[in-house]
């Protein structure tokens, strides 16, 4: 059998899922970037697969502006990080509550 | 055939990594397993004709991206680890119903064809030069703005890292290296 | 002299710039200038009244239209005043014994701290019941309608401090609105039917084009504006209230002008009433009804004024019906007798509530033919003119009315052994109020020392006693000036006509017999220190009217009551204000109830986002396409 855009598109979704849940049941904030990372690379898996799929070059030209933005977001995202730990000397979100309606 | 192999090694290899970002309880596992996928994700983008994307997810997220990660585990504590248990009462079941749930609409929704399109059997290989030309033809506008998001992303860094309150001054360089 | 129409607008201009002018500074005036000015005005307006109406007097002049102006531009309607034989009669009347009223009131309003401004209202009055009379058409006669409405509310409610006073103001004007709606639905349908509310459009046309449907409809309606001014039953309840305002105010309103324009608006709109027999029939019937009625409650009343007051509106029924009858000339003619006699009625009541200090209870009175020689003669004749006694003119003006019901035959001589029955009343109610007055043993309370009216009063009471006396010669059957007066008032329409001579006199004799059976039946039971008890729940019952006043009290006003609460708690506060206020609590609920959703925990947002991820992805499934 050949390998269809299908499977890769079965398979980003499944990295999705398992990113999301690591973002939904992980307290500590560095693994919960993470996971959205994992969930930012099945999107881009789909892209290109769907790229191929279609016999287009707009997929991997999303590809490439998700990583820009992706690199960008960690930048930032990681520097709120730290500077939060430097307050509360904790990495888990949960002490986080303080928007609390 | 090759695809074939290449796809069932890489897969098990991705879902493996993805796993281990999720679950492992030192943070620096967490990271190691992120690296496995995301490098199995550079190998899917050459199998699927798409060649500079690889070469720049290597680079750039593996590259660049973990190894801000890895800095940053190092200072926020790499030997603390978590408490497991949950102190939300109803999280635990309910993402996990949702995330099924979506699992399966989403891998339900891939056979439709109003969902993939029709496949359109053309060559569609993501070099260099097609890439570029389409990207700073088509794409200029778009290309630029990503510029300035950079820029933006890196003053942001700047600003936040030496923001703070009666500590010694300097801030730590955030580096960054963009797309090319 | 021709009538110039700067002499027609004169009437109606000078009393009403003499309103303006004694409102501006009347306060600023000594006492008898602001009373001297008012009458200077009226009085002019008579003069000038005369001249302008010489001319019909000969049989010649014509009917003169003053146009003013255009008024209301989109409906083609404008204002103007007419000049004809039926409105200069109703002009002469106004100004004349308005005069009188005027002067008397010189005398009877002294030392009142208004003295000015009761003039300037009065004065107002008399304009806007010019304008009444003497409109060209249904637009400017309402106006002058509405005003003398207004003018009679103010005037009854003078002494506004008492609380009497000012109720029964409010009340003349409530009841007045209620006739008053029927007529403005009356004008809306002429308006429909011609397209104008002129006069000589309407009416010239109404034979033509109006069916006998839609000019009973309209004759209906006026009828109800007319019954609410002229009180008739069942309108009539205001004007027994309207006595707390100053006698002369009830002398000049209530008896001999603005309860009239009713009458006067029936024959001037007598050809609308010529298509519509049935109409005219329900006229009549109303207004016999509605005589037979008050003379009854008269007989009963203890209070001067009020029997007055019950007179007035039994003798209008009188006139409603000779005019129901088609007896225009007749029902004008009865107009102005009664004018002349229950004018002086009432300012001789007034000359004597004067004298006895604002006594007005009869049997606190008595034996003041002594005291009051002027007034009482004077009364006296007032007295026999509206009993019906020959040759004074009432007798000629109400044998003329009933001659002419009795001539049409058939039902309509029930309504004429019904006059009769109400003349010989009237003539017994009439009898014992002077007897009680006048005559007998003195009941007046100690200290009160009854004097002489002044002569400014009296000399009013003269001139109408005269008038009363002699006025029967305008309009006898051997010489009916007031008919050939009026003919071209009443051109082309139908008018009853009187019986045979032979017939006349037979009914003349019994007419004269009633009324002199109703004085002998009151001497018999009020004279020679004989006065009758007059108590029980039968004379109760009648002198407090029926108790139709309570009825109304209880429906209308009670029921009127119990919706503005209804309307003003139940639907403003709690359904109006409570909406309003709901919007807010709802708004507070609503938010007080979504707080918990923020909990500050950002893994249970990831969650939500994720729940409507799936959602969205669930909805776009099952439509099987975007």
């Amino acid at each position: 059998m050949t390998v269809t855009a299908g499977w890769y598109l079965a398979l980003a979704a499944v990295i999705f899922v398992i990113g999301a849940g690591g973002m939904l049941l992980r307290r500590n904030a560095l693994v919960m970037f993470m996971s959205v990372e994992l969930m930012l690379n099945a999107a881009n898996l789909s892209f290109v697969a769907a790229g191929r799929q279609l016999g287009l070059l707009d997929g991997q030209a999303a590809v490439f502006f998700v990583m820009v933005v992706a690199a960008a977001e960690v930048v930032v995202g990681l520097a709120i990080i730290v500077a939060v730990f430097r307050r509360r000397a904790t990495a888990s979100v949960d002490e986080l509550s303080g928007l609390k309606g | 055939m090759v695809e074939l192999v290449l796809f069932v090694i890489f897969a098990l290899a991705a879902l493996l990594g993805a796993v281990t970002t999720v679950w492992a309880r030192n943070p620096v596992y967490s990271a190691l397993g992120l690296m496995l996928t995301l490098f199995s994700v550079a190998v899917f983008y050459v199998s699927n004709g798409a060649h500079f994307v690889a070469a720049v997810q290597v680079i750039v997220y593996a590259g660049a991206v973990m190894t801000l990660f890895l800095f940053v585990i190092m200072l926020v504590g790499v030997d603390r680890s978590e408490d497991r248990r949950e102190n939300l009462p109803v999280q635990r079941p309910l993402a996990l119903a949702l995330l099924a749930l979506f699992g399966a609409g989403v891998l339900v929704a891939g056979r439709f064809v109003w969902v993939t399109g029709e496949e359109f059997p053309g060559a569609a290989i993501g070099t260099v030069e097609r890439l570029g030309s389409d990207l700073f033809r088509r794409w200029v506008l778009p290309f630029e703005l990503t510029a300035l998001l950079l820029i933006i992303a890196a003053a942001g860094a700047i600003a936040l890292g030496m923001f703070r309150r009666g500590e010694e001054g300097g801030g730590e360089d955030e580096d960054e290296e963009g797309a090319a | 002299m021709e009538a110039s129409e700067v002499m027609v607008s004169l009437l109606i201009l000078l009393p009403l710039g003499g309103s303006a002018l004694l409102l501006a500074v009347g306060r600023r005036l000594p006492e008898p200038w602001a009373g001297l000015l008012g009458t200077l005005t009226v009085g002019a307006g008579f003069v000038l009244a005369a001249i302008a109406g010489w001319d019909f007097l000969t049989g010649g002049g014509h009917a003169t239209p003053v146009p003013w102006f255009d008024w209301l531009a989109p409906l083609g309607v404008s204002a103007g005043l007419l000049w004809d034989p039926l409105s200069a009669l109703m002009a002469l009347v106004v100004t004349g014994v308005g005069s009188l009223i005027h002067l008397y009131s010189i005398g009877y309003m002294k030392g009142d701290p208004r003295f000015g401004r009761f003039f300037a209202y009065m004065n107002l009055f008399v304009a806007s019941m010019l304008i009444l009379v003497l409109a060209d058409g249904f637009a400017l006669l309402f106006v002058g309608w509405e005003l003398v409405g207004l003018c009679s509310y103010l005037l009854i409610s003078f002494w506004f401090e008492k609380p009497a006073a000012a109720a029964a103001g409010k009340k003349a004007f409530v009841v007045n609105r209620v006739g008053d709606a029927g007529f403005l639905v009356a004008l809306m349908l002429v308006f429909a039917a011609f397209g104008s509310l002129n006069y000589e459009e309407v009416l010239g046309r109404a034979s033509g084009e109006l069916s006998t449907g839609l000019a009973t409809a309209i004759t209906l309606l006026l009828l109800m504006g007319a019954a609410g001014k002229s009180a008739q039953f069942p309108l009539y309840v205001w004007l027994p209230d309207a006595m707390e305002g100053p006698t002369p105010v009830s002398a000049l309103i209530h008896a001999a002008t603005m309860v009239t324009a009713g009458v006067f608006m029936v024959a001037r709109t007598g050809a609308l009433f010529d298509l519509a027999p049935a109409s005219a029939a329900v006229v009549a019937g109303v207004g016999i009804a509605t005589a037979l009625y008050a003379a009854t409650i008269a007989v009963a009343q203890h209070d001067i004024k009020r029997v007055l007051a019950y007179s007035t509106i039994s003798q209008l029924g009188y006139m409603f019906a000779g005019v129901g009858a088609g007896a225009y000339v007749a029902g004008m003619f009865h107009l102005t007798t009664h004018a002349f006699f229950k004018a002086l009625l009432f300012l001789g009541a007034g000359a004597v509530i004067h004298a006895l200090a604002g006594e007005q209870d009869l049997r606190r009175m008595g034996g003041l033919w002594r005291k009051l020689p002027i007034t009482a003669a004077t009364m006296v004749v007032a007295w026999l003119a509206i009993s019906g006694i020959p040759p004074l003119s009432g007798f000629w003006s109400k044998d003329e009315i009933l001659a002419t019901i009795f001539a049409r035959g058939g039902a309509w001589r029930v309504i004429w052994v019904l006059g009769l029955v109400t003349a010989l009343l009237t003539a017994f109610y009439m009898s014992r109020m002077i007897y009680l007055a006048f005559f007998g043993e003195k009941r007046w309370a100690e200290g009160v020392h009854p004097h002489e009216a002044p002569r400014v009063m009296t000399f009013s009471l003269a001139v109408l006693a005269v008038l009363s006396l002699g006025a029967g010669v305008v309009n006898t059957p051997w010489r009916p000036g007031l008919e050939h007066f009026l003919e071209p008032s009443f051109e082309g329409m139908e008018m009853a006509h009187l019986p045979s001579a032979g017939t006349q006199w037979v009914l003349a004799a019994i007419s004269a017999g009633v009324a002199l059976l109703g004085i002998l039946l009151a001497a018999a039971a009020y004279l020679r220190g004989r006065r009758p008890a007059e108590e029980g729940a039968a004379w109760d019952l009648v002198r407090r009217g029926y108790r139709v006043d309570e009825g109304y009290a209880r429906v209308f006003a009670a029921g009127g009551g119990a919706m503005a609460r209804f309307a003003a708690d139940t639907v403003d506060q709690k359904g109006v204000d409570g909406l309003v206020n709901g919007v807010g609590v709802l708004v507070r609920t609503v938010g007080e109830r979504l707080r918990p959703l923020q909990t500050g925990f950002v893994r249970q947002y990831g969650l939500g986002i994720v729940a409507g991820a799936v959602a969205l992805l669930a909805w776009f499934l099952s439509r099987g396409g975007f």
